[in-house]
């Protein structure tokens, strides 16, 4: 066997050189029909902590025919974005979750993990970028609205603003051209904020403006801290956007990180993380239209009907009902942000869907760290993923970046959020500056 | 401290070499039942529970083979004993410590491995602690003593 895949300072004796999973070069287990390894269960997780570096004069790297500028620095953990009607720019900047240490593992994965983020303090905040002139400057950075909680996903419908934090869903009256919250915001509903495992709630609205669908993260990897704790969680939630009232409207996803409407239809997509600790290759993060009704495997399977052994007592009915999801983007890239693109992007870019990958931890050979492109034809993808924007982690084998929301701006750009130097990005095809 | 101890019996556990090891065995113990309650129950709490009893055992466990160590290398106390002490409690650290990590996989993954080690890890404790006072005075010694309170 191979060493232990650990790069991070952890003294062990040498009876652990019989339990790392060894190489695991990136299998390019990409699309409707990934192929899936045997499961791995090592006595420790392969790891590889992004080692935080700071830019400095590099950028990251972009397709030829685009450029790529920081419009905001200095943010407090930026996680998603929304543009508003007049080209402004949201920003929910946070950090959530309140999960308990349970296990001395809890105690040592939590500190060797936290390497790999800033160390910035969450702003629990909005804050809003503005470009007036249109010269692809955003001169104006003023703080919307503040003393949230963990802010994440956000929607705007007509004159409504829907900011989905951890622990509920508010509404703030907003008119166009306004830099400013008029006062705090009206609660809608209450989210399931127990221990907060996954604690992002992502948030979409139906193109008609009714429904707001809420994704909620499951409360541990795979059911380590019970069944009880993952009521209400691992599903997508339709709320009615007047009353707050609500059902699930998808389950069985353990993490659903981001959310969309697929432009003219009304269907809903969505980035999901699967679980850990089965290997390097093993459960691919998805990209998936999701039906609702629709029961997408998790706990008791992946990908369709494989059987997660872990998940005690097993239910053979679930398993057998599980969907398998539309598109594999890879295991452990951790997928936390998705936009439909539009022809304004140009090229290659103008028909498919952006992908932020946050980048992995759950593997020797780090995976993610960059923005994909996916390509669609007829609605449906059609082909390998893309590098849209990558070199987050460098050939040094230092990360300078990780990217989290996208956000596609109709008039031909793609703003990124950057929650580990702190940054939003804007890429833009040249020929349209 | 174990200069109290009549240098005539050879392999006696000094009194606090005895205190860690009398310490680690209902931990052990503990930790498999709660790995037999997880197994039977589902229930994962008891496999944190017997996280935490294996991590506190392997403390003692781990204290008590620094001691068997240097009783190895002391003039008076070695012997075949000694060293079979010594090697079974070093078992009992090295098991133990790999099934920590067993406990560290998330839910049922810990099983079977994380019962079947706990069940070994407890043997060997046993027999490590049975060794270590067999020696009918020795135990005598350093138990009755300990009990009475001298040496304080």
């Amino acid at each position: 066997m191979k060493r232990a895949g650990l790069r991070v300072a952890w003294v062990l004796p040498a009876v652990l050189a019989a339990c790392g999973v060894g190489d695991d070069p990136d299998p390019a287990q990409y699309g409707a029909n990934p192929a899936l390894p045997e499961r791995q269960g090592g006595l420790l997780p392969s790891m590889e902590i992004a080692n935080p570096a700071q830019w400095g004069e590099r950028r990251p790297t972009v397709p030829p025919g685009y450029t790529i500028t920081a419009i905001a620095t200095g943010l407090a953990i930026p996680r998603q974005t929304l543009l508003l009607p007049n080209g402004d720019i949201l920003v929910a900047q946070g950090r959530g979750g309140n999960a308990p240490k349970l296990r001395p593992k809890d105690f040592i994965a939590g500190r060797l993990k936290g390497k790999g983020n800033t160390s910035v303090k969450g702003g629990n905040r909005l804050t809003l970028l503005r470009d007036a002139n249109g010269d692809g400057t955003y001169e104006v950075k003023t703080v919307f609205a503040e003393d949230l909680n963990a802010p994440y996903g956000l929607a705007l419908v007509g004159d409504a603003l829907y900011v989905a934090n951890q622990d509920a869903l508010v509404r703030f009256d907003y008119r166009v051209g306004q830099a400013r919250a008029g006062g705090k915001p009206e609660k809608l509903t209450d989210l399931p904020s127990a221990i907060n495992h996954h604690w992002t709630k992502a948030l979409a609205a139906s193109p008609d403006g009714r429904w707001l669908y809420v994704g909620i993260g499951s409360n541990s990897n795979i059911t380590e801290r019970g069944m009880p704790a993952e009521v209400d969680r691992a599903m997508v939630w339709q709320v009615d956007a007047q009353t707050g009232a609500h059902r699930p409207y998808a389950t069985g996803l353990r993490n659903p990180t981001a959310l969309t409407f697929q432009p003219g239809t009304d269907t809903l997509w969505a980035v999901v993380n699967e679980r850990d600790e089965l290997g390097p290759n093993l459960v691919p993060d998805y990209l998936t239209s999701v039906r609702e009704g629709g029961f997408y495997g998790w706990p008791y399977s992946y990908w369709g009907q494989n059987v997660d052994p872990r998940v005690r007592p097993q239910e053979p009915d679930k398993v057998a009902a599980a969907i398998r999801p539309d598109y594999s983007l890879g295991s452990h890239v951790a997928a936390l942000g998705v936009a439909f693109s539009t022809p304004a992007m140009g090229g290659a870019f103008s028909d498919g869907v952006f992908v932020g990958e946050h980048g992995s931890w759950n593997r020797k050979e780090p995976v993610g760290y960059k923005v994909v492109f996916v390509p669609f034809r007829g609605g449906r993808p059609s082909g390998p993923p893309l590098d849209f924007v990558s070199g987050f982690r460098g050939a040094d084998g230092k990360t300078r970046g990780r990217p989290v929301g996208v956000t596609v701006d109709p008039r031909g750009a793609l703003i990124v959020a950057d929650d580990l130097s702190n940054t939003v990005w804007r890429v833009t095809p040249v020929r349209s500056r | 401290m174990a200069t109290t101890m009549d240098r005539t019996c050879p392999r006696a556990p000094g009194r606090w070499h005895a205190f860690l090891l009398a310490a680690a065995l209902p931990l052990f113990l503990g930790a498999l039942l709660c790995d037999c309650t997880y197994w039977s129950s589902y229930e994962s709490q008891w496999s944190n529970f017997a996280s935490w009893l294996m991590a506190g055992g392997l403390v003692f466990a781990g204290i008590a083979l620094v001691c068997a160590l240097v009783d190895l290398f002391r003039a008076e106390r070695r012997g075949g004993r000694t060293l079979a002490y010594f090697v079974l409690l070093l078992a009992v650290f090295v098991l133990g410590f790999v099934n920590s990590l067993v406990h560290a996989r998330d839910a049922y993954a810990v099983m079977p491995s994380g019962l079947v080690l706990s069940a070994v890890v407890l043997v060997l404790a046993g027999a490590a602690t049975w060794l270590a006072c067999s020696h009918q005075a020795c135990s005598h010694q350093a138990f009755a003593g300990w009990r009475a309170g001298e040496g304080r």
